[in-house]
């Protein structure tokens, strides 16, 4: 080979190189965001776009990542959920997205997950759910129940010593996952099935009378009481009131509640609550530089100084961080690498540790349990000592203890049976 | 840091040359401050000796601490480590004060204060101390409530200072509940005299302690705690069945309210209005933006949207007559659809003008609470007021009906509409009139609703069905119908609950209405004579 040549071929592959850089540089990341802007879960979707958009900004503004800025795609699903499928389709085969941040409820993810998994699309689901569910195409950021409802039962058990349990929750696949989990939890622990009462409402429910009466009639017979909450959304608004009403303070009987954040308590008046207790895995109290600068910025984004942050707010920021590290670890935005990238990688949370993604595509969470305050905000009363990595399959529920997932090569699968050595156990079981 | 000491130097010769007071009042400051800081630094479990120190300090000023603490605003700077009370804590600047002279120390961000840490254990703690305070002051109604708070707190301490406080107390209703927290006390030490004072007690709190007492290993104990609890147990049913029938009352009043407007439009005028629902919550919204233009004043603005209420929703009653409904007239299916477009659009409306987020609309004094009949019996105040606003707004409109001119002219147009109009009604004015009182008294359901309920863009949806349920069920046309049907279904609701859970008790509710349906397809109370043709 002459030298001439040499430098020919040299030129060529710089030339092509750089031409290549040129498009990528102009050729945006996509992110898709999948929340509802309308319907009923407006209420608690809308947030967490504008965080998503927000996050987007700011890393714009740095730079981007991979020398490539990004660009969100968002999409509104209106609550509807057979149209969060369709949606998650548009986003991943005609927008041709790499990311999709995005769901809320349960059953809107058990809707887009065949999607995802079929297109081989990446999605970050930021909010505390069931478990018992592990995908290789999702990333849960949000608590496992072993990050919120058993350490939340823990507290009450042992640093408030009650004796008595209410499971109540509105009537869907999550109170239900979660109570059943609560219930063998409870039992194994040597709480009579009489010291248990469950109860479920429907969605938005709104008359409590006969059942806080029934609660406190539960509650007088000389045990400590305590109410486990997986009730959804507003409807635990009435409910405190009625609490309230008949007055029910939070020493005689606590509620600690999984789905009351910062942001539901922003549309009520917090006077009848003051006690009550949340489990969550950030609060907007948390004192912290990180948690205080992020407040900042999402006030100044909103315009609004009433503007409140929550823990699937911090979950989306922490799933944001984590893809941002995935991808210049990987180096590129292709799925695979992104996924293989992307277990391992730790970031910083909001309240002063780091979330690191574990195989099973869960992540390590701090457990914070909070009384709520006159002011909308929680008061922190406990935390556990260091965090928990989630358990995509509880140890709780007959159909699952022996389920393990690891999605790492050469495992790589979501619902390994230790006991049969098999991948695929009997994977669907609990949540039926 | 030296700056400090020259301050303090400073301080202590000042002190000297104004001669004592100042210097008791230096040396109060300097414990006061001592105390303070030790309850800043202070794990939760050394908190309760802290604070009890406190209490027994005899500081004037301990009652506030204690107070500020229980309510989560003792914060102390970091920077300066002074310990001070938030008087504001909403946003991310916060105003406080010293806590040692109240002098106002203006806003200060929220990272450079640290909150003392207080939960429930705490709280009940601070409470216990204070009433104990107040057992002794001369408003009887505190003194009560002091009471109250220490059944089932009481200790051995506490149970002397009770002993010694019981022959002053002048008051029979403290005495008694005094004598309680003493039994209560006594009890769980294994007295069984105590069990004779308890017996005939309906509060929670001894029914807890004899419960406990009846599972005790003293057979001689468990026996008489039993027997007290079944005589106690006796009186309780009869408060049940109270209690039951006032949340039926209740709930069915709610109902009631949110029907009658549908019984106007749909009852009267025939007109299925899906939007109804949305109606109620322009109420809502209105009680809230009153709220808004009042801040501060929450009863008075109550009182003022229940006109208000009425007549934002009155007039959006009117927009959607004229815009759509009169258009539709005589075909059901269509009127069905584009009402429920309108609903849909009237939700995302508020959406996007107010907020996807609920509002707070905050209950006045007297409404929150709840009036007790007697320990185990005690009716909510809000539901109360619900129930007579239904019973009002109900006499209003059956008097509009009956002995207006309105009233004389809407029936006839509905009985034969051409027959009015030949006899010189206007029936275009007299529809519009109709729809808009219709309307009109859903916004008034939104302002009462918005009391018990949350104020959000769903609002109306979550009535819309039962409002359906009720006017069909009480028979088209037929507003006593609808009073009658809203509270069978409230009561029959609230009877089931308890026994087979909300979601099931809705279902038999509903599941029983369609059965009566196929029974009786005019409802409870069928138009009669020529109407009933249509």
């Amino acid at each position: 080979m002459s030298i001439k040549k040499h430098v020919k071929l040299g030129l060529s592959a710089l030339a092509l190189s750089v031409s290549f850089h040129a498009m990528a540089a102009e050729d945006p990341i996509k992110v898709g965001v999948l929340h509802s802007l309308s319907g009923t879960m407006a209420i608690s979707e809308t947030a967490l776009k504008d965080t998503m958009l927000m996050l987007i900004e700011k890393q714009n503004e740095a730079g981007g990542v991979l020398g490539r800025k990004l660009e969100p795609v968002v999409v509104d699903p209106a609550s509807n959920w057979p149209l969060f499928a369709e949606k998650a389709r548009e986003l991943l085969e005609k927008e041709k997205v790499d990311v999709i941040f995005g769901n809320w409820t349960s059953v809107s993810r058990k809707s887009v997950l065949p999607v995802v998994e079929e297109l081989n699309g990446l999605l970050f689901y930021p909010v505390q759910y069931e478990g018992e569910e592990s995908s290789e195409n999702v990333f849960y950021t949000g608590a496992a129940p072993n990050q919120q409802a058993i350490p939340a039962v823990d507290y009450l058990m042992n640093d408030i010593g009650v004796e008595r349990w209410v499971l109540a929750g509105t009537d869907y696949v999550y109170p239900r996952t979660t109570n059943k989990i609560l219930e063998t939890y409870l039992k194994d622990k040597g709480v009579a099935a009489s010291d248990i009462m469950v109860n479920y409402t429907p969605f938005g429910h709104s008359d409590w009378q006969s059942i806080v009466s029934d609660i406190k009639k539960f509650g007088s017979a000389g045990k400590k009481t305590a109410v486990v909450s997986t009730i959804n959304g507003d409807a635990n608004v009435p409910f405190y009131r009625e609490l309230g009403n008949q007055g029910i303070s939070a020493s005689d009987i606590p509620v600690v509640a999984f789905s009351v954040g910062e942001q539901e308590l922003a549309g009520i008046d917090t006077g009848p609550l003051v006690g009550h207790l949340a489990a969550w895995n950030y609060f907007m109290s948390v004192d912290n530089d990180d948690n205080y600068e992020f407040i900042d910025a999402w006030v100044d984004y909103k315009g609004d100084e009433k503007a409140v942050t929550n823990d699937p707010m911090e979950a989306h920021y922490i799933g944001f961080n984590m893809y941002v590290e995935a991808l210049k670890k990987a180096g590129t935005t292709d799925v695979e690498a992104v996924k293989d990238a992307i277990i391992g990688v730790s970031v910083p949370n909001l309240t002063g540790g780091y979330a690191t993604m574990m195989p099973n595509h869960h992540i390590t969470k701090p457990v914070l349990i909070g009384e709520i305050q006159d002011n909308g905000q929680f008061s922190v009363v406990w935390e556990t000592p260091s965090t928990v990595a989630g358990d995509a399959w509880s140890d709780f529920l007959p159909g699952s203890k022996d389920l393990i997932s690891d999605w790492r090569a050469p495992m790589s699968c979501g619902n390994f049976n230790v006991v049969t050595g098999k991948c695929g156990g009997s994977a669907d079981a609990a949540t039926n | 840091m030296s700056i400090f000491r020259l301050l303090a130097g400073l301080m202590f010769v000042w002190s000297l040359a104004l001669g004592s007071p100042v210097v008791t009042a230096q040396v109060q400051d300097d414990a006061a401050q001592a105390l303070l800081q030790r309850l800043v630094e202070a794990s939760n479990a050394e908190k309760a000796d802290v604070l009890k120190k406190i209490s027994e300090s005899g500081d004037e000023r301990a009652r506030g601490w204690l107070e500020a603490f229980a309510n989560g605003k003792l914060a102390s700077v970091k920077s300066t480590g002074a310990t001070v009370i938030v008087v504001n804590n909403v946003g991310r600047n916060w105003q406080i004060t010293s806590a040692l002279n109240g002098e106002d120390l203006g806003e200060v961000s929220r990272r450079e204060l640290k909150t003392v840490r207080v939960n429930n254990t705490l709280r009940s703690e601070v409470d216990g101390i204070l009433s104990v305070i107040d057992l002794t002051v001369p408003n009887p109604e505190i003194r009560l409530a002091a009471a109250r708070n220490l059944l089932g707190e009481v200790d051995s301490v506490l149970a002397g200072q009770i002993e010694q406080r019981l022959p002053e107390e002048n008051s029979p209703a403290v005495r008694d509940m005094l004598s309680i927290a003493l039994a209560i006390f006594q009890l769980e030490q294994g007295d069984i005299d105590a069990v004779e004072v308890l017996s005939g007690s309906l509060n929670s709190q001894a029914r807890a302690a004899l419960n406990n007492a009846s599972n005790s290993d003293d057979p001689a104990l468990a026996a008489a705690a039993g027997k007290a609890l079944d005589s106690i147990e006796q009186k309780l049913k009869m408060n049940r069945v109270a209690e039951t029938l006032y949340f039926g009352l209740s709930l069915g009043s709610v109902l009631v309210l949110a029907a009658i407007g549908l019984a106007i439009t749909f009852g009267v005028m025939g007109v299925i209005n899906m939007a109804h629902g949305e109606l109620i919550m322009l109420g809502a919204y209105t009680t809230w933006g009153m709220q808004q233009l009042f801040p501060g004043q929450p009863g008075l603005a109550l009182i003022l949207s229940i006109p208000a209420g009425f007549l934002v929703a009155a007039l959006a009653g009117i927009a959607i007559e004229r815009s759509v409904i009169q258009y539709l007239k005589g075909r059901p299916l269509e009127t069905l659809l584009a009402t429920f477009g309108i609903s849909l659009i009237l939700q995302q409306l508020v959406r996007t003008l107010v907020s996807p987020l609920n509002r707070s609309v905050v209950t006045p004094e007297w409404m929150s609470g709840s009036i007790m009949v007697n320990e185990a019996l005690s009716l909510t105040l809000n539901r109360l007021y619900v129930i007579g606003f239904a019973l009002v707004v109900f006499a209003g409109l059956m008097l509009i009906m009956r002995k207006t001119r309105l009233g004389l002219e809407v029936r006839a147009v509905t009985q034969n509409r051409t027959m009015a109009r030949s006899m010189g009604i206007k029936a275009t004015k007299v529809d519009i009139l109709t729809f808009a009182l219709g309307s009109g008294v859903a916004g008034l359901a939104g302002v009462a609703l918005s009391q018990i309920t949350n104020v959000g863009p769903n609002l109306g949806q979550n009535y819309i069905i039962d409002s359906f349920m009720v006017v069909v069920f009480g028979g088209v046309g037929n507003l006593w119908g609808t009073l009658v049907a809203g509270l069978t279904l409230g009561t029959i609701n609230q009877v089931l609950e308890p026994w087979v859970g909300a979601v099931l008790a809705k279902i038999m509710v509903l599941v029983m209405i369609i059965l009566f349906i196929q029974k009786r397809p005019k409802g409870l109370f069928p138009q009669k004579g020529r109407a009933a043709e249509g």
